[in-house]
């Protein structure tokens, strides 16, 4: 099982942790891997100059709406 | 010198502030004495008869500052001997009874309680009169006065009485916390407990286990000297992890009670925990009507503590009955203690922050209507809101009741099934929370205020705002 956090604090929230969240649930059920992969949010990382903060187990993310794809086949598909 | 509605709190805060500074420091102990004397430092005084009446007062506020009585399980406490036994005679004509010929006051008194002396004064039968105040309404010289204790004016669920000593006596049986009476008493005589030393201990144990702060959205009419992200960074800088909007918490509320509503075709509202124990002490049969959705701060909390192992969840808002609700049996879970706004202010300056000349932090996590649950009338249009998102076919009929007046009329109502409306909006205070007693200021335009921020909020939609919490309605 891979685990991917998603910031949802203030900070992160107004640079667009729910666009990234979104996409993330649309990939995951596009690329149907979702018995493989749990999604969920926290509020702050204590990284909100690098929002939106995002960890996939523990490896910590820089994520925007713009590379959340391609943050997803590098960092989640090619794990599962 | 900070922004008070009135000197009482000032005093309040001053006291509370310093109980802080000296647990930042670990030297309350040392220094719990002298802290009456710092505050009143001189030979004359300025509030009381004498300054040991002054200073043993203090000692009180000292004991309240550090979570008072622990065998009184009511937030609310008389502080007995600052009590000032004001006059209790009721209604009572002045010397500004001219002992004019009309004689409204008796042709209005229902109960034949006003007659005349010799020199055509009205005097009042206190054996015949009930109070009703309509003598004073027609008197053209307005001299008839309303000679009542502050302090049980602003009880309307009538819980205070004198006790043998004429001091204020709080029956904890009728008691819902509002805090009406902390805010009114004149000379700060009944007040609320404190929780700051809890917060403090949680502070200070924060890298073990992060705390999270809970912001009401009324702080939008509150610290109006400096910007609210200011306000974000100085409780970053006190040792919260993160503040959040409890406004998110609304958000999830106005949802789940959108859906209780229609399920049920009649509900209470629940959010405030005031209007919530009124219906149980005043109201018994009603109970099965209150919504059986948690609080917006509870809500919130539960969230938090689901996902995030060892969090420790602080609530800071405007109201002294969150602070009894944290304690209910199925809250004291989720939250491990609550400040009011004077609170937070005591602990700015117990720290020496200057919050003005802080960076602007940033809060964003509520929609429009979860941030309007701050003033009367927001959580009915949340909920309306709510129903359209969920595509729920239900025209919601909102009875909104601000004050405990209101509330009674419209519970009356019901009782007697006589209301015209399938939801009732109660809250405790008047105004909504915007009004409540632990608010640093109240003003005309905190309603204004609190609309103003609603709109502000990135997420226009309660579906928006709560999607990222993967939350089952």
């Amino acid at each position: 099982m891979v685990k991917i956090t998603v910031c949802i604090g203030s900070s992160c929230h107004i640079k667009g942790s729910r666009q990234v969240v979104e996409q993330l649930q649309d990939l995951i059920a596009k690329h149907n891997v979702g018995d493989r992969v749990e999604l969920s949010g926290t509020f702050c990382m204590g990284k909100c100059q690098q929002g939106v903060c995002v960890t996939v187990d523990d490896t910590f993310y820089s994520v925007s709406p713009d590379t959340a794809e391609a943050f997803f086949k590098e960092a989640v598909l090619a794990k599962v | 010198m900070r922004k008070f509605d009135t000197k009482v709190q000032h005093l309040k805060y001053k006291v509370l502030r310093e109980v802080a500074r000296h647990a930042w420091n670990d030297r309350l102990t040392e220094n719990i004495l002298d802290i009456p004397k710092q505050i009143v430092p001189g030979n004359e005084p300025t509030m009381r008869c004498c300054v040991y009446k002054e200073r043993a007062i203090l000692d009180e506020r000292v004991k309240l500052a550090m979570g008072g009585d622990k065998t009184n399980p009511n937030i609310i406490e008389v502080i007995s001997i600052a009590c000032d036994e004001c006059p209790v005679g009721g209604y009572e004509v002045t010397d500004a009874c001219r002992g004019c010929l009309a004689h409204r006051c008796e042709d209005v008194c229902k109960r034949g309680a006003i007659s005349f002396d010799r020199n055509h004064v009205a005097v009042i039968d206190k054996s015949k009169c009930v109070e009703c105040g309509a003598c004073a309404k027609v008197c053209p010289y307005t001299a008839i006065v309303n000679r009542t204790r502050p302090c049980q004016n602003a009880c309307k669920v009538k819980a205070i009485s004198m006790d043998e000593k004429k001091a204020a006596e709080i029956d904890n049986n009728k008691c819902i916390q509002c805090g009406a009476c902390v805010y009114q008493c004149p000379f700060g005589a009944i007040t609320d407990k404190s929780f700051i030393l809890d917060v403090i201990r949680l502070l200070k144990n924060s890298d073990e286990n992060k705390v999270y702060a809970l912001v009401a959205p009324s702080i939008s009419s509150q610290f109006t000297y400096a910007k609210l992200g200011q306000v974000i960074t100085g409780m970053k800088a006190l040792g919260f992890h993160t503040v959040i909007e409890a406004a998110l918490g609304a958000d999830m509320v106005a949802l789940s009670e959108a859906k209780e509503l229609s399920e049920k075709g009649f509900l209470t509202s629940s959010c405030c925990p005031a209007f919530v124990q009124y219906i149980k002490s005043a109201f018994p049969q009603l109970t099965p009507y209150i919504s059986h959705n948690l609080s917006p701060m509870a809500t919130l909390a539960k969230y938090i503590k689901d996902t995030t192992p060892n969090a420790k969840v602080v609530f800071v808002g405007p109201c002294t009955a969150k602070k009894a609700e944290a304690q209910l049996a199925h809250v004291k879970e989720y939250v491990d203690a609550v400040l009011t706004f004077e609170e937070l202010q005591a602990l700015f300056d117990s720290r020496d922050l200057e919050l003005s000349g802080l960076e602007e932090g940033v809060l964003d996590n509520a929609s429009y209507f979860g941030r309007i649950f701050a003033r009367s009338g927001g959580l009915s249009d949340a909920a309306a809101q709510a129903m359209k998102e969920l595509g729920i076919d239900f025209t919601i009929k909102p009875v909104v009741c601000d004050g405990i007046e209101a509330c009674r009329m419209a519970l009356l109502k019901k009782s007697k099934n006589a209301l015209d409306g399938n939801f009732i909006e109660g809250m405790a205070c008047i105004g909504g929370c915007i009004g409540g007693a632990g608010c640093l200021t109240h003003g005309e335009k905190n309603k204004a205020e609190v609309d103003k921020y609603g709109r502000e909020a990135l997420e226009k939609t309660i579906g928006d705002a709560v999607s990222v919490l993967n939350y089952e309605v």
